[in-house]
């Protein structure tokens, strides 16, 4: 167990250390163009020069990916260039943003997916699994922003119900949640609730349930007792592995509702070559990827007795 | 697929078990559904320039609403834009231009990651080490952020959406050939084939990969609706494919403003969106239905 965790461990670290060096020779390589980017179109070349010299680009790559790898660490990634603020100022708060969105999601999707999956699995191929199956293909098949716009004009332009965007300029107001949530519910209970189904199905035709059913057991208990425990392995590692999706998912639903949080910081970024808050962002981002692969297999590892006891 | 090898038995043409495939699909109706839809976007992208349409860039009157009739006898079926482009056409359009360039994507992919998978399936050792590790690197960024990275840095075009969506797709593609190569090595074919002292290169492009074609075809389906999602939300986000040429994606970016009063903008491309994607994911499940029944 613990030689498995110092290997995954070891793995994200070098994942990390090598996304970092693409992210900054992508966007760092050129000394020139970056002072371009920070000093502005119509700096001179002697103004670039000078910049360079005072902020020290003017080492060997290498020297400057540690000092700048070393910053990150330590939560520095340096001046945004659209915000005019550091880039720890903005990063941390967006992040919360998203995080708090993430929570709401995470609360409702879990308990939800998890019922229906466990119901769609109880019993393979009866009306209440077709029902369930088709429903979540359904709503996976449609994308964020289309499904965003479907439920934007029911509820926003057609209804009245709710706010269209999530600025939260008066402060924090629930009723912006709603849609925002909604939409990534919508797209991503569906896989969760498949997956807990396909797992549900499988213990729900091995031998030690059909034991329990044939010794007496009553149904319910069968159920609760014998085959949940099983069968909430599998869905627990796809739910932790959702966070990456999450990541994807919530920069359309971010942009769409302008909700203040992580991925319209990036998007509005990479639209305005912001470079040092896209490193940071992408940084973070693959940063919360890796660590919930780690969690997940870990996890896995623990939960699954025939792992853990071999 | 290797046609024109010489063989006892009289070998069906490609043409006739493509259709013997199609008949199978008869046994899922879900899958048959899903086939429908995506054949209809299909043909309509085929025949929308011998279609009766109006100029999908043509400013013909702005804001009207669906069926409307011009003065001088037009018919707007579903409507005009802003700026007076008929959405029937643009629709129609849009549908072409994010099928080709999905299908040319997910085929640059599946190039790429074919090479990979069979390369470190095959050849194993640092082969494997080096392409798994590769792809690991690249599934460790969420996809729509590796995205908006390589359209950003590069410029938003048509060759460069093909660029990212092959460095997103090119791993999970490696992945899933490197699995069936892993199994398919170990069979007889392969060992006569070294035996006969066939290149490892033929071996790999000739006997292994035609034989994982199974899977691959279900995961084709739906990397093909992943990647039209992929155009359409880049287009959203204003990375896509440039105007004026309709892009489903923009369309629906431009209209969210204005749907307070024109909600007809909006609701049209994320419906033909959501039609063509529900098509492909239905098609690969019946697809996957049908080939785990046999």
């Amino acid at each position: 167990m613990l030689i498995l965790i110092l290997r995954r461990l070891g793995s994200m670290v070098l994942i990390m250390l090598v996304v970092s060096i693409i992210l900054f020779a992508i966007f760092e390589t050129d000394k020139l163009s970056v002072a371009g980017k920070v000093l502005g179109p119509y700096s001179s070349l002697e103004q670039r020069e000078i910049w360079l010299e005072k902020n020290g680009y003017n080492q060997s790559f290498w020297t400057r990916y540690m000092i700048w790898a070393g910053n990150a660490m330590r939560g520095d990634f340096g001046q945004s260039l659209q915000l005019k603020v550091p880039v720890s100022e903005v990063l941390w708060p967006r992040l919360a943003n998203t995080g708090l969105l993430a929570l709401c999601l995470f609360a409702i999707m879990i308990p939800m997916s998890l019922c229906m999956g466990v119901l769609a699995g109880m019993k393979e191929g009866s009306f209440q699994d077709r029902a369930i199956t088709v429903f979540s293909v359904l709503t996976t098949s449609i994308p964020e922003f289309a499904s965003a716009t479907l439920l934007t004009a029911v509820f926003v332009f057609g209804l009245g119900w709710l706010p269209g965007t999530s600025s939260m300029t008066g402060g924090f107001n629930f009723t912006e949640l709603i849609l925002p949530v909604l939409v990534l519910l919508l797209y991503d209970f569906g896989y969760i609730t498949r997956m807990t189904r396909a797992s549900m199905a499988e213990v729900m035709n091995s031998q030690y349930i059909r034991t329990a059913v044939l010794k007496g057991l009553p149904y319910q208990r069968v159920i609760m007792r014998h085959a949940l425990r099983n069968a909430l392995i599998a869905p627990f590692t796809v739910i932790v592995l959702q966070l990456n999706w999450l990541l994807s998912g919530v920069i359309v639903v971010e942009v769409f509702f302008a909700y203040k949080g992580f991925g319209k910081l990036l998007l509005d970024a990479a639209l305005f070559g912001d470079i040092f808050v896209i490193e940071a962002c992408t940084l973070v981002a693959v940063f919360v990827a890796v660590a919930s692969q780690f969690i997940s297999d870990i996890g896995y590892t623990y939960l699954n007795p025939r792992i853990r006891f071999s | 697929m290797n046609t024109t090898a010489a063989s006892t038995i009289e070998r069906p043409s490609a043409l006739s078990r493509f259709f013997a495939g199609l008949g199978l699909l008869r046994e899922s109706p879900i899958g048959m559904f899903g086939a429908a839809l995506v054949l209809f976007w299909l043909v309509m992208s085929i025949i929308a320039p011998i279609l009766p349409l109006h100029d999908p860039l043509a400013a013909l009157m702005p804001f009207q609403k669906i069926g409307a009739v011009s003065p001088d006898g037009l018919t707007f079926w579903l409507g005009t834009d802003d700026k007076g482009r008929d959405i029937l056409s643009r629709v129609i359009w849009g549908s072409q231009r994010v099928l080709i360039w999905a299908s040319l994507a997910t085929v640059v992919a599946y190039f790429f990651g074919m090479l990979m998978g069979v390369a470190a399936g095959y050849l194993g050792g640092w082969w494997d080490e080096v392409i798994s590790f590769i792809g690991n690197v690249l599934l460790s960024f969420p996809v729509m952020i590796l995205y908006i990275l390589i359209v950003s840095y590069l410029g938003a075009s048509g060759i460069n959406i093909v660029i990212a969506v092959t460095f997103a797709s090119a791993p999970g593609i490696m992945r899933i050939v490197r699995g069936l190569i892993l199994d398919l090595r170990t069979r007889d074919y392969v060992a006569a084939a070294q035996t006969r002292g066939e290149p490892a290169l033929r071996i790999m492009l000739v006997e292994l990969l035609p034989n994982a074609r199974g899977p691959l075809i279900v995961d084709a389906c739906l990397r093909l609706g992943y990647t039209v999602v992929a155009i359409a939300t880049l287009g959203f986000l204003g990375l896509g494919l440039p105007p004026p040429d309709p892009d489903w994606g923009l369309m629906i970016k431009e209209a969210v403003p204005l749907g307070s009063f024109a909600g007809h903008m909006m609701v049209i491309p994320a419906l033909a969106l959501s039609s063509l994607i529900l098509g492909f994911n239905l098609l690969a499940d019946g697809l996957r239905e049908i080939s785990l029944r046999d």
